[in-house]
């Protein structure tokens, strides 16, 4: 029993209401996209010194997110947690469908998105870049087929094989998400090897956030009982694991930033400047993110309910969009030092913090992402059997 | 007046320009490997309408005898106390028009390949500014990070971007450690037809590339104060430019990176 899965057919009405709702939020959003491409990006906050804006922040927080919301896959095949076992086919299919949004809004905030043929044809092997379009196609593959292995009997003697090559995979992946800002020499923000491990523990949390809020979500819509109380319980300790994993590489990534004599400056536009992104970090990352749900999740019986879990995921979410935007866009803001020692201005905001500010058809697009990635998610627990079947209620 | 329709790819038989195609040609590419997965990649290409192929084709090529080689390296060396804010000004304006950016009263949009740099030195309170733009690196950043190819290196190290492979990523600005590029946010009209442009793309400093292919100096050199901007051949040791630097003190910017730019100050 523990290992039947269901193709979704009994639901209420607010399923539908919200695959709807999905439909209409990616419609705006692509409405949103064609408007700055027709317009060209003067019609967004983005500029010459803040040059990734909102659009990014969205699309590196799915694509990180997607490789987080393998966790409970990659435990039950990897490391045999047969607790985990029934969510595994849902966490692959969130994973793929998180990409795919990410991706999407990142192929659309392109200056010429209708060269997507060219990104794809065109590769510079030296780039970290092109490297991660590499790496993105290989986890849809690579997790398609892990799907395929947990789905087809003829072929679940792979499933263990392909499990590994999934979770070696993204957390390469991860890595090379982290990369593209660790190779940025000259960005004091990202000059740190730490940010691939961050970037790793940050998934973690954010992946697991998404997991557990869509398995909600179907909870609600199906009206039946997904999680036991073993899992709920077993689903707090590892979010709890997961922040403190996190919140330890952030403080690292800080604290080795704060001895680099050259990087105290950003940090202190960061930390304690009172800049916008000095809140988002503390009120947005490190509390709403981080200390918040870790409060709800400490109470063993409020932290393992389905109120518990949904508002402390709900708050991870929020708190993973405030933390990647410092990194994204707090870094970028800080300005580059072309002449140490030296009071710098000049007409292209050199020697200023740079300012940003993100407009709506930005944040549209980035929601469309997200809709993009929950609407595949909903449409195929629909028409395969994704989702594990109920259990009893008082297991 | 050239017949190209702002912002658009030219498709091949609208453009006959052969300083685009030397400038683009894949001859003057440094990787050569690369330029043959190019060319391979080039007839997968052809099936999609509208796509331009002929950066990779002959039809632009420069005569062999002139043919880009690794033989020189250009580079410039801009004497920084030889500058007012109005010398630096006047070759920013140069730049201008000769290559067709221009202010549109949007600074933080707005393109600039060339860019008056205000200083201060903190500890001698002395005052001055020079002129910064792309520095030509040897070994460029935003060549590296750019997923496409489309920022890349001739052999005589004039660091360019392709406008046609360009997809508007922008990695190669987060890359890059001098703020030189800039990212083209609006339509752009009345391009010059030595220097294509186009919305959604990323573009910078061509070192008046169409100019020293003509065996002619930058349009900033020509503006500069006397002797404010030396323009030559670093490999060339008996240009002018080689022997400055080999006699005067001379700073690169950010020297820490060993970027090994093209362009050299003096007296910062
Ligand atoms: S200055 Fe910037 S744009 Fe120019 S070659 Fe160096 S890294 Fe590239
Ligand atoms: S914006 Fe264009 S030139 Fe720059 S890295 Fe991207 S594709 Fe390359």
């Amino acid at each position: 029993m523990a290992e039947t899965y269901r193709q979704l057919r009994e639901y209420n009405n607010s399923f539908n209401i919200l695959l709807v709702l999905h439909v209409v939020v990616i419609a705006i959003g692509l409405g949103a996209a064609f408007y700055m491409e027709h317009n060209g990006h003067v019609v967004t906050g983005m500029n010459n010194q803040v040059v990734w804006g909102l659009p990014h922040v969205f699309a590196i927080f799915l694509i990180v997110s997607a490789s987080g919301a393998l966790n409970l896959a990659s435990a039950s095949s990897v490391f045999s947690k047969l607790a985990y076992k029934r969510f595994a086919r849902l966490s692959a299919i969130l994973a793929i469908a998180l990409l795919i949004g990410g991706l999407v809004v990142l192929l659309l905030d392109l200056g010429r998105p209708d060269r997507l043929i060219i990104a794809m044809t065109y590769y510079n092997f030296k780039s970290i870049f092109a490297w991660n379009i590499i790496l993105y196609t290989g986890f849809i593959t690579i997790v398609g087929i892990y799907l395929w292995t947990m789905m087809d009997k003829t072929v679940a003697r792979f499933n263990k094989v392909a499990g590994w090559g999934a979770f070696v995979w993204r957390i390469i992946l991860t890595t090379g998400t982290g990369s593209i800002f660790g190779f940025l020499v000259a960005r004091e923000a990202y000059d740190a090897a730490i940010m691939a491990p961050l970037f790793i523990s940050a998934s973690f949390v954010y992946g697991m956030a998404f997991t557990v809020w869509v398995l909600i979500t179907m909870c609600q819509a199906t009206g039946h009982r997904l999680l036991t109380r073993d899992v709920s319980t077993k689903l707090r300790e590892l979010f709890i694991i997961f922040i403190a994993a996190m919140l330890y590489f952030t403080a690292v990534q800080h604290l080795t930033n704060l001895y680099a004599a050259e990087h105290i400056g950003v940090e202190r536009y960061i930390l304690w400047s009172g800049s916008v992104f000095t809140w988002l970090f503390w009120v947005g990352h490190v509390f709403i993110g981080a200390l918040l749900p870790l409060m709800i999740l400490m109470k063993p019986d409020f932290g393992s309910s389905r109120v518990g879990l949904t508002s402390a995921s709900i708050l991870m979410l929020l708190g993973g969009m405030a933390h990647i935007y410092v990194i994204v866009i707090g870094g970028q803001s800080y300005p580059l030092s072309l002449f140490p020692g030296m009071e710098v201005t000049s007409t292209f905001q050199d020697g200023v913090f740079g300012t940003y500010m993100p407009t709506l058809p930005e944040l549209l697009l980035g929601l469309a992402g997200v809709s993009i990635a929950m609407f595949i998610v909903g449409f195929a627990l629909k028409i395969l059997p994704f989702l594990p079947s109920p259990v009893e209620e008082d297991q | 007046m050239i017949s190209l329709k702002p912002d658009q790819i030219q498709p091949v038989a609208q453009n006959t320009n052969t300083n685009d195609g030397k400038i683009r040609d894949a001859k003057t590419r440094e990787d050569s490997s690369r330029r043959e997965f190019l060319k391979g990649s080039a007839a997968a290409l052809a099936l999609a309408p509208g796509m331009t192929l002929f950066a990779y084709g002959e039809a632009g090529a420069k005569p062999a005898a002139q043919a880009v080689t690794n033989k020189s390296r250009w580079g410039l060396l801009i004497d920084a106390a030889k500058f007012s804010d109005a010398d630096v000004d006047a070759c920013v304006k140069a730049c201008q028009d000769e290559n067709g950016w221009r202010d549109n009263g949007r600074p933080l949009t707005d393109a600039q390949w060339i860019r008056r740099v205000n200083l201060k030195n903190k500890k001698t309170e002395e005052k001055f500014s020079l002129p910064m733009m792309c520095q030509h690196c040897a070994e460029p950043p935003c060549v590296d990070v750019c997923p496409t190819g489309a920022s890349f290196k001739r052999k005589d190290g004039i660091v360019l971007v392709d406008k046609h492979i360009c997809i508007g990523c922008r990695y190669c600005m987060m890359a890059c450690p001098y703020k030189a590029r800039s990212f083209v946010h609006e339509h752009v009209e009345d391009q010059k037809e030595h220097a294509p442009r186009g919305i959604g793309t990323v573009e910078s400093c061509t070192m008046c590339v169409h100019l020293v292919d003509e065996g002619k100096q930058p349009a900033c050199v020509k503006a500069a104060p006397r002797g404010g901007m030396v323009f030559g051949d670093l490999n060339d040791k008996s240009s002018k430019l080689a022997q400055l630097i080999k006699s005067v003190a001379t700073q690169q910017v950010r020297a820490d990176l060993n970027l090994d730019p093209g362009v050299r100050y003096r007296n910062i």
